[in-house]
């Protein structure tokens, strides 16, 4: 399988991570790592009830409040929102609150213990109103607390005809599958900090995965140009989608107490206010309808997928895109209805987060998958195995597979690398035997790389590359480094286009004063998309010191590096810039919601080896197997710490990460209560990948951060229920879920 | 209600004598920090469950989110700025090389257990050796696999030193 060229100095190797020795030296600055000579700390007054009307705001005595720079919304300069989509979520509350820990009024001073007190001595008077906590609460509209009718967005996938399907069906099986929500849970909570003078304007740093998105929400909000808003990432500790849009809020509060006080201001959330306050995945219930034939073929599939948004749009119309196609999986199907909703609570906004809709859609399909298997006895891998997709069928939305694609390849290898059939059959004789009972378990899934739909037409991203005079090119690109490896892989395509040595690429630290905008750093669309414009920016430069006559057809490293130098000595500047273009073939149309929906998709299967302790409740996932396509790996090391990382995350979402609400609070906003993976919870996670180049991504790579979070709690549950014989439908898997379920099968 | 006075408590950071003078019950994390200007040691919880403010205190691994300064004084701290000399530690080279930092935030902490480990061990670790003695340490990005591995690497070499 592999596609090693001998060319190939870069690409495909396990280069060390560019900045790894800043970080393991602890010399890579993090927002809270900066000081500013007068800087204020900043602190957030927020609702303490999830619906209500605010009355008035009261500053209890004891505090020296003229000490403080106070803000409410009657601060805000331009449009009192944080520009995204909908632009429905104010910066500030006014007159209502939407959600619990809504922001409210915002201080600060300089110390930030004072700071702390004042925060709690602000009272809000808010007259509570009716909230709505659940799905079907919000569809029934008793209460409408979003829009005419809580409603963000819904979509409908027809191919086929499901209704005339039904009577045609040797069996049908219906089911109901929910998802909870999960928190990011990077290990650096959210921070900004932010300056702001008449001459210069407006500047902010921070921990944040997308630059531009910031840049426009401060334009917005403070109503400034282009020019006087700079926005600049610095080292950031893991996003994972929760730095995606909140972000634009914390950079909103801190510059607002920036130009209110005329001094920098610093907003950095402790653990609690972070996990309370910031986004979540979305909560979701999904229903399926399936039919099948005799033959175990799917014939017709009819899927109700609603996401929980909490009370603002944010980025619930994509994540809810993102579910809807994903929810059919790599299987063909000729009849298939899809009907979807993300609809309003009063719950904080649910947000990005790796994976972005799939997974929840993408569980509840592979859950399903094995309760037809089960209803038509057959084995879970076999009816997967019937209807998987081959290149040249097509997919729900009517997206022709055009790439090569071999499921079928993939399930055997994780079958065999995880000893699949001995063990299911071992388990199965000797469970009634056990008090622990083990179990095997599998997902087969896809996921689409870059933005849904048009999404990237409209973007429209740009990157650009220049040669310094020393002979060094620099990548300009608002892409940012948050772990998974933007820097190191960027170089390499660099690298490799050029034919240069690794060292000679520089990548620019996203500053929207200096680099172009490449785009969010999200949806597995970074090394595919914009590194496929790093690699046409570098050639870019190439081909003027071809042409200039500086650099002959072959060269070494020094002679380009002379050839920059001469070519800057006589024009003054080096300098190429490239944007995309959709790969040609590849159409959406908006208005009928069909067709490619994305350039290229990763392929998967996973397996999980699970023991469920029938006394206890405990569940433990003891071996994980990971196989995957995603294109050529660039990086071996790099890929596989992402499928590993995502993995662990995954194992957290199906068994562990538990959000409690009470009244639409997070409870359990600490790291004590709220329980992601440690490392003696984790089993072996081996990770595999096949690689089949794709045409268009840089050095044939395609997507690959979202992928690993889709596949891990389908595998587990099914794993539980072989081990149990009990068909868990809602995730986490905590051990009064697991009771609950076997005590509905006992009882 | 009696004021807090600030007090001066000595120790050595990283080989150096310091003295500040802080509440005595500031926490060692934010003394390190704002104080002395290691900002190396990060916080990620506050409440001494993630580590990433992992410190060594006399030898012994500890989470300075929950050190009050004045318990310090008069013991010897290394933070992960006094871990790498001319060179890296063998545990930093391996963290580099098999990808055992991601975004970097839990790393310092997470070297600093690895180095306490890998210090205690005579031989080879096991499995479980690591996994319990880096169980103190949260990490969101690596899954712990590549982590684990840097590990065995740094004993590996360490052990293969005669150290
Ligand atoms: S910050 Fe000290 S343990 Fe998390
Ligand atoms: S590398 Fe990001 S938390 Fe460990």
């Amino acid at each position: 399988m592999q596609s090693d060229s001998m060319a190939d100095r870069f690409i495909g190797k396990s280069i060390p991570r560019k900045e790894g020795r800043a970080k393991v030296t602890g010399r890579a600055l993090y927002v809270d790592d900066m000081v500013m000579p007068g800087m204020l700390y900043g602190a957030t007054v927020r609702s303490p009830v999830a619906r209500g009307r605010i009355r008035g705001i009261r500053y209890a005595q004891g505090i020296p409040w003229d000490e403080f720079t106070i803000v409410t919304a009657q601060d805000i300069p331009g449009k009192n929102c944080v520009a995204l989509m909908l632009n429905d979520q104010p910066c500030l509350a006014d007159q209502v609150v939407n959600h619990a820990e809504e922001p409210v009024v915002l201080l600060a001073h300089p110390d930030r213990y004072l700071l702390e007190e004042a925060r709690r001595a602000v009272e809000l008077d808010i007259e509570p109103l009716p909230a709505v906590f659940t799905i079907d609460e919000s569809l029934a509209r008793q209460q409408v607390v979003w829009g005419e009718d809580n409603i963000f967005k819904s979509f409908l996938v027809e191919s086929g005809d499901v209704e005339s399907a039904w009577g045609h069906a040797h069996l049908i099986v219906e089911g109901e599958y929910e998802t909870g929500a999960q928190e990011q849970l990077y290990i650096e909570p959210q921070g900004m900090i932010a300056t702001f003078t008449a001459e210069q304007g407006l500047t902010v740093w921070g921990s944040m995965q997308c630059p531009y998105y910031v840049h426009r929400a401060l334009m917005t909000l403070l109503d400034l140009p282009v020019n006087q808003v700079r926005v600049i990432q610095t080292e950031t500790g893991g996003g994972f989608g929760g730095k995606e849009e909140y972000p634009s809020m914390i950079a909103g509060h801190a510059a607002l107490l920036a130009r209110k006080s005329g001094k920098p201001v610093k907003i950095v959330y402790d653990r609690m206010e972070d996990m309370a306050a910031t986004t979540k995945r979305h909560p979701s219930r999904t229903r399926h309808r399936t039919a099948v034939t005799r033959e175990g073929k799917l014939l017709a599939m009819d899927i109700e997928f609603v996401v929980d948004g909490g009370a603002y749009a944010t980025l619930s119309p994509v994540v809810l895109s993102r579910g809807t196609i994903h929810a059919a999986g790599p299987y063909f199907c000729p009849n298939v209805r899809i009907r979807s909703q993300a609809v309003a609570t009063n719950f904080p906004p649910h947000g990005a987060f790796r994976g972005f809709g799939a997974p929840q859609s993408i569980f509840a399909l592979e859950r399903q998958m094995d309760q037809v298997a089960k209803v038509l006895g057959l084995a879970p891998e076999e009816l997967r195995r019937r209807n998987f997709v081959k290149q040249g069928e097509t997919l729900a939305v009517g997206q022709v597979v055009r790439e090569k694609v071999d499921m079928a390849g993939l399930m055997e290898r994780a079958l065999e690398l995880s000893d699949y059939y001995a063990k299911r059959k071992r388990f199965a004789e000797e469970n009634p035997r056990r008090e622990v009972k083990k179990g095997i378990g599998l997902a087969s899934f896809l996921h689409g790389a870059g933005f849904t739909g048009s999404g990237e037409r409209y973007l429209a991203s740009l990157v650009g590359a220049e040669a310094t005079p020393e002979g060094r090119v620099r990548v300009l690109a608002a892409s940012t480094e948050m772990g998974q490896g933007t820097m190191t892989v960027f170089s390499q395509i660099a690298a490799e286009a050029l034919g240069v040595d690794y060292d000679m690429i520089e990548i620019v630290q996203p500053d929207t004063a200096v680099v172009p905008n490449s785009g969010p750093t999200v949806a597995s669309r970074t090394c595919m998309v914009v590194g496929k414009l790093v690699e046409s920016a570098v050639l870019g430069i190439r081909q003027q010191l071809l042409s200039s006559g500086l650099l002959p057809e072959r060269y070494t490293s020094e002679q380009f590096r002379q050839a920059c130098r001469q070519f800057i000595e006589n024009h003054g500047a080096l300098k190429s810039s490239s944007e995309y273009s959709a790969p040609p073939g590849v159409y959406w149309d908006d208005d009928k919601y069909r067709g490619d929906a994305y350039g290229a998709y990763a392929w998967a299967v996973y397996v999980a080896e699970v023991s469920v302790d029938l006394t206890t409740y405990e569940i433990r996932v003891d071996d994980f197997v990971a196989v995957q396509e995603v294109g050529r790996v660039i990086n071996p090391v790099l890929a596989t710490g992402q499928i590993e990382g995502g993995v662990a995350q995954g194992i957290g979402f199906a068994l562990y990460e538990n959000v409690v609400w009470q009244e639409g609070q997070m409870v359990n906003s600490q790291m004590t209560n709220y329980i992601m993976p440690t490392s003696a919870d984790l089993p072996p996670i081996r990770v595999f990948f096949e690689e089949v180049p794709y045409a268009h991504g840089p050095g044939g790579a395609k997507g690959i951060g979202e992928l690993p979070i889709d596949g891990p709690a389908p595998a587990i549950v099914n794993a539980i229920e072989n081990a149990g014989g009990v068909n868990v439908n809602r995730i986490p898997v905590t051990p009064e879920v697991l009771m609950e379920a076997l005590e509905g099968v006992h009882a | 209600m009696p004021e807090v006075r600030k007090v001066a408590v000595s120790f050595a950071v990283n080989g150096e004598p310091r003295t500040v003078e802080a509440y005595p019950m500031a926490r060692l994390l934010d003394v390190l920090r704002q104080d002395l200007l290691l900002t190396g040691t990060k916080e990620g919880c506050g409440e001494g469950e993630c580590g990433a403010c992992s410190v060594l205190i006399d030898g012994e691994l500890v989470n300075s989110c929950l050190v009050p300064v004045a318990q310090a004084e008069g013991s010897r701290i290394t933070t992960i700025e006094g871990i790498a000399g001319e060179t890296l530690h063998a545990v930093q080279e391996a963290f580099v090389e098999c990808g055992g930092a991601q975004c970097g935030i839990c790393t310092p902490g997470m070297v600093l257990a690895a180095v306490t480990l890998v210090g205690r061990q005579s031989a080879q670790p096991t499995e479980d050796d690591i996994r319990n003695g880096l169980a103190g340490n949260l990490c969101r990005c690596t899954g712990y696999m590549r982590i684990f591995e840097a590990v065995l690497q740094a004993c590996e070499k360490s052990v293969g030193a005669g150290a």
